[in-house]
């Protein structure tokens, strides 16, 4: 008979991220043919029994299971990727998949540098035979249209030089344009897409920073579009952003699309703000992010995400 | 085909003596700079520069301006300045004048999508903004539209064409440049994002179906800058050189000589294809362009721009 705490392991190895590899080796290998029908019976949420008596797999567990064992195989792949054929190849992903999907064409076009957001225009070229902005003219239909296709076209100064009467009279401007968005929706405000896609981070930081003194609040709060508030999030606090990222999809109930966005993070942050990244997550949660990664994931997966994040240690 | 005349072998240090001499004492020798500078391609021109300021300690540039006055110093300044530089140059002019919008235009469509890259790497040097947010925060519709769309395309470049997206957006464009059924934007984006392989492809189409040119209505509605624009994107997609030579041709034409335009051209197309806009000026006007030139010009401005446009002495 199988120990009770064997098929614990078992069941541990295949849930969370990825997939406990050596669990599966050193305790499914060498069980029985009776020890496994045992686990069969005794694990409805994988099993059902059928009523012709005998205990089949949940197809749909199945096809879950694949992703997790390809989980490791898509980070490897993703890592050795060069960053512009990354980001890429993300923003045909996220046009594919639709509308859910475009807050990560907002995640590439504001949270990488200048250059590379170029960069990740010139791979768009090479591995699609088309431009990015063409591609989201085309299969973007909705009032997102404009914002996506001006924030990935953007080429952003990147120096400190901010000048604040512009950016107060800007704060002030959004005000405006927020409160008027039930005669004229946000999207279509010209104006707030011009500040949004043209201006440098610094100054639309300052320019937050100003609209939470006149206003008591924070603009992505005022903000009621999904797609503003992300703009605002990635291009004011870009750590503050992906860590509500990574929390999200590290939660034990978050779907398959969430979950992805664990790897995403951790491999095209690595080797630029992930140790702000930690240390912040330390601070809003009182949980240090290796801990809450050791917790969650299995296998190689989880050995290759803690390397990764053991780079900026 | 390029017109500048300029040696293979040349010693900067050399010239930069000669320059240094030629400021020397009451008065400025222009014709030694002209001979000097004239005859220099934009790699020569740059390592004059450089070795004036390490013999000198001195920008090259800045003593210049000093030193020689009027058009002939604006066209000596923008001559001496790497193309890039240039046309950063150039855009922010109309930017601080708020006019003559459509030079924006035709910056951004004749370059090649590297080039104009560039361009936009040099207004973030030089001016701490990028291009794309003064353009933006100084025009406002259909312009701001154009002309923040054309200054941040990166277009795809390559022969791939797709015939039934010509069709369709040859309609677009007729849509909105003949009827005006409000398709503006529409006709924007298309003239913002598509390559100039399949914009060409486009205007083909648009000629079988309507017997006409497309940009061939437009010249009479050049009232407004909008329309000045996108005349100015349409006909430098089309066949820049055609574009240029009319250019040209009315500077030239008119009572008081547009010098700007002029020298916009000569000093631009020097070292691409100002023999090609020559060769078509002889053709339509039956006397070369530098007897035009030196009819309405004078003095040391007409001896610059007649040198740059092959003139040996």
């Amino acid at each position: 008979m199988a120990l009770p705490e064997e098929v614990e392991a078992l069941n541990k190895a295949f849930s969370g991220h990825g997939i406990d590899e050596k669990s599966l080796v050193s305790i499914l290998g060498k069980w029985k043919p009776e020890n496994r029908m045992a686990f069969r019976k005794g694990t409805p949420h994988l099993f059902i029994e059928d009523e012709r008596q005998f205990e089949k797999w949940d197809d749909r567990r199945v096809r879950l299971l694949k992703h997790e064992f390809m989980r490791f195989k898509n980070a490897v792949v993703l890592w050795a990727m060069h960053p512009w054929e990354r980001d890429a190849r993300l923003a045909k992903e996220a046009l594919k998949k639709g509308p859910h999907a475009y807050g990560l064409l907002v995640e590439i076009a504001c949270t990488r540098t200048s250059e590379e957001l170029l960069g990740a225009r010139k791979a768009y070229h090479s591995l699609f035979d088309r431009s990015l902005e063409e591609d989201i003219v085309s299969l973007v239909d909705g009032v997102e249209r404009k914002l996506l296709l001006a924030l990935v076209s953007a080429y952003r100064y990147e120096g400190s030089k901010v000048k604040h009467e512009t950016a107060k009279s800007e704060a002030q401007a959004l005000s405006a344009a927020i409160k008027a968005a039930h005669e004229k929706p946000i999207l279509e405000d010209e104006e707030v897409i011009r500040m949004l896609a043209t201006r440098s981070k610094p100054h639309l930081q300052a320019v937050n920073k100003h609209y939470k003194e006149l206003y008591g609040k924070n603009l992505d709060e005022d903000l009621a579009e999904l797609r503003l508030k992300e703009t605002v999030q990635c291009l004011c606090s870009a750590v503050a952003y992906f860590i509500q990222v990574l929390d999200a999809a590290l939660r034990f109930d978050a779907d398959k699309n969430t979950k992805k966005a664990l790897t995403r993070v951790i491999v095209t942050r690595a080797d630029t703000d992930m140790k702000q990244i930690m240390d912040e997550y330390q601070l809003l949660y009182g949980d240090s992010l290796t801990q809450k990664i050791e917790d969650t994931t299995n296998g190689n997966f989880k050995d290759f995400l803690l390397t990764l994040i053991a780079r900026s240690g | 085909m390029a017109t500048i005349v300029f040696p293979n072998e040349h010693s900067p240090v050399e010239d930069a003596e000669s320059l240094h001499k030629s400021f020397e004492g009451w008065g400025t020798d222009e014709k030694s700079i002209i001979t000097i500078l004239g005859h220099r391609n934009t790699y020569q021109r740059q390592q004059i520069r450089k070795a004036y300021e390490e013999l000198f300690q001195e920008d090259l540039v800045k003593r210049l301006e000093k030193e020689i006055h009027g058009e002939f110093e604006r066209a000596v300044y923008r001559w001496i300045l790497e193309p890039a530089d240039r046309d950063a140059v150039l855009a922010h002019v109309v930017i601080k004048e708020g006019k003559n919008y459509h030079v924006i235009a035709e910056i951004a469509t004749v370059l090649s999508p590297e080039e104009l890259l560039a361009v936009r790497r040099a207004y973030l040097f030089r001016y701490k903004h990028s291009l794309e947010e003064d353009v933006a925060a100084t025009t406002s519709g259909h312009l701001r539209q154009l002309l923040v769309g054309l200054v941040t395309s990166y277009r795809y470049v390559g022969e791939e064409i797709n015939a039934r997206l010509a069709q369709s957006e040859a309609e677009i464009l007729h849509e909105a440049i003949k009827e005006k059924k409000g398709r503006e934007e529409e006709a924007i984006r298309i003239l913002t994002t598509r390559s100039k392989t399949q914009l060409l492809a486009t205007f083909n189409r648009y000629r079988e179906a309507h017997e006409a040119s497309i940009y061939e209505k437009l010249e009479d509605e050049t009232s407004d800058e909008f329309h000045k624009a996108l005349y100015t994107t349409i006909r430098c997609l089309y066949d820049h050189i055609e574009y240029y030579e009319k250019v040209v041709h009315d500077a030239i034409k008119r009572t008081g000589a547009d010098e700007d335009a002029l020298t916009r051209v000569i000093v631009s197309r020097a070292e691409k294809d100002l023999r090609d806009i020559k060769e078509l000026y002889y053709q339509r006007n039956s006397v070369h362009l530098e007897q035009a030139v030196a009819k309405k010009t004078s003095g040391d401005y007409k001896n610059f721009l007649l040198t740059l446009l092959g003139k040996e002495d």
